[in-house]
Parts: C-alpha cells; structure tokens; sequence
C-alpha cells in the first residue's frame, strides 16, 4: 500500500515538472542581463572567461559567501572529529610499490594541473574551486599510496587563513578605492588574452585556489586519521 | 555524436538504479561515481568545461573517497 502510494506521489510530482517545463522557451535570453555580460564582460572586467568575470566581478559578493560556506563546513567537521582525539596506529601497512611510486610520480604533476587551472583562471575555464577541489585530489592520491605522509595541520589552516586575508582586504580595498561596491576592480586591466590581465581577478583567484585546497586537503586528512 | 551522448545517458541510468539496488554499499558507492563521472563528460559535451571540471574532482574522486571512508567505519553489507 505504501508503495503504491510513493508510486502516485512520484508520477504527480514527474508530471507536474513536465508540465511545468514545457513552457520554458529554451534557448530564449530571458534576461538582458546575461547578454549584457557577454557583450560587454571583457571590455569592462578585462577577463576573457565570462564566468569568471561574473563569478568574482559582477557576483563577487556571492563567492564571498560560498567560500564561507566551505570554511564553515570545514570549522564544523574539526569541532566534531576533535572531542575524540585518538592516537595515530604507530605501524601503517604500507602500500605496493607500484601504487608508492605511482603516487610519487603523479602527486607533483597533479599539483602543477591545479595550480594551472587556477592561475589561468581569467583566460581559460577553471578557476579558484577547481583548482582547489584538484589539488585536494592529491592529497588524496597521496593519502591512498603514501600512508605514512601527513600534511601538517598548523600549514594548512595558515594557508587558509593567509588566503582567506586577501580575499577581504583586497575586496575592502576595492571598495575603499575603486568604487561603491565589494572586490572593484582598482588595478590596470592590461591586454586581453596575457596573463597578467584583468586587475584583482588572478589574485583573488589564487587565494581562492589555496583556500579551498587547504580547506579540503584538511577535510580528508580529518577523515582518514578517523577512520584508522 | 547524438549516439554517443544517448549511450552514456544509458548508462549513467543504468548505475543510478544500481547505485540504489546493490546490497553491498562499496559496489552501489563505486555505481555512483560512475553517474558524477559521466555527468562530467556530459557537462563537457554541453560547453561547461569548468562545471566538468568541478564535478569531475568533487563529484567523482572527493566525495566516493568520504563514502569509502564512512563504509569503512560502518558495515559494508545492507541488510
């Protein structure tokens, strides 16, 4: 009976979002505002990829409040796993030696990519949370092959707070100098397409990067050292 | 092209129902990040690159590693 029920619900609930979806003309600009950005995003941001030029120029008060989601989550998940310090197990099986010299060789090129994605964020697609999100992948590369490496808990929240520093002063900054609203844009713009271009956008975006690499990279570590 | 994106449709539907009929939760585990995997590719064929990539990284490595480790802790077989 129940799940004759669930099955009802389920089909009402299909049916109305068809229906519902049907009537969106898709491929229509909705909005001027999005052709606005596209129109005139590099001209104004000086970033050739418009998502990051919405991301951190036209939204950048957003990315301030999702980067506080991510810290808070990660402040969360300490204060829960904390009250049950427990010693590390002082002997680790350690891993086949393919997947230890696998592992070797690929943590530092893992790295690079990151930091690649990253740094080239205003030029190419990618930015601060994918580079980051890959740099965590690392470490848990590094994690899975390498057991007997641990990353040092007082660097990363020193990573993390160092980056999440520059992301608010130059944001203040920017309001303070450049204009009336958070993260304006106050530094030369410089040529399209080069890499130093586009003002604040790679230096916010670099400290992004770092961030969320630091504040992930310790999520895993918080969740391997409780699962010995 | 059209071919392509229909076969990983099927099969991103395939390991969705899997994902919630296998009793044991590393294969149902492993099932789902077949789905945020293809999903990236998907992502990628609809010219979002950067949401690919989130999801690639996030969806697919990060977040099957959080449910391995939460298995590990837990029992492994449903009941």
């Amino acid at each position: 009976m129940k799940r004759i029920i669930s099955f009802i619900l389920l089909a009402i609930v299909a049916l109305g979002i068809t229906l519902s979806l049907l009537n969106i003309p898709f491929g229509m600009p909705k909005t001027k505002v999005g052709e606005h950005y596209i129109k005139k995003g590099i001209q104004e941001t000086g970033a050739t990829n418009i998502v990051t030029s919405v991301v951190l120029n036209y939204r950048g008060f957003d990315t301030l409040g999702e980067v506080t989601v991510l810290f808070v989550s990660a402040i969360g998940l300490s204060a829960v796993l904390a009250t049950r310090e427990k010693k590390i197990a002082e002997k680790i099986e350690s891993a086949s030696l393919v997947l230890y010299t696998g592992c070797r060789f690929l943590f530092p090129l893992i790295l690079f990519f990151g930091a690649y994605i990253f740094i080239h964020g205003h030029l190419t697609p990618g930015g601060g949370f994918q580079g980051g999100a890959i740099i965590a992948s690392a470490f848990l590369l590094m994690y899975l092959g390498c057991r007997e490496r641990r990353i040092s808990e007082k660097r990363t929240k020193i990573a993390e707070s160092l980056s999440g520093l520059v992301f608010i002063v130059v944001g203040l900054i920017g309001l303070a100098v450049g204009g009336y609203y958070f993260l304006s844009n106050f530094l030369p713009k410089g040529t399209p397409f080069s890499l130093l271009s586009a003002g604040i956008i790679p230096i916010i975006y670099i400290a992004i990067g770092f961030k969320v690499g630091s504040e992930l990279a310790f999520i895993i570590d918080r969740l391997m050292r409780e699962s010995e | 092209m059209i071919f392509l994106v229909a076969f990983l449709v099927g099969v991103m539907l395939i390991s969705a129902i899997a994902a919630s009929i296998f009793k044991d939760l590393m294969n149902a585990v492993i099932a789902s990040c077949l789905v945020s995997l293809i999903a990236a590719i998907l992502f990628y064929f609809l010219q979002a690159p950067d949401v690919a990539m989130a999801e690639a990284a996030i969806g697919a490595a990060l977040v099957t590693a959080v449910f391995v480790i939460a298995i590990r802790r837990t029992n492994r077989y449903e009941e």
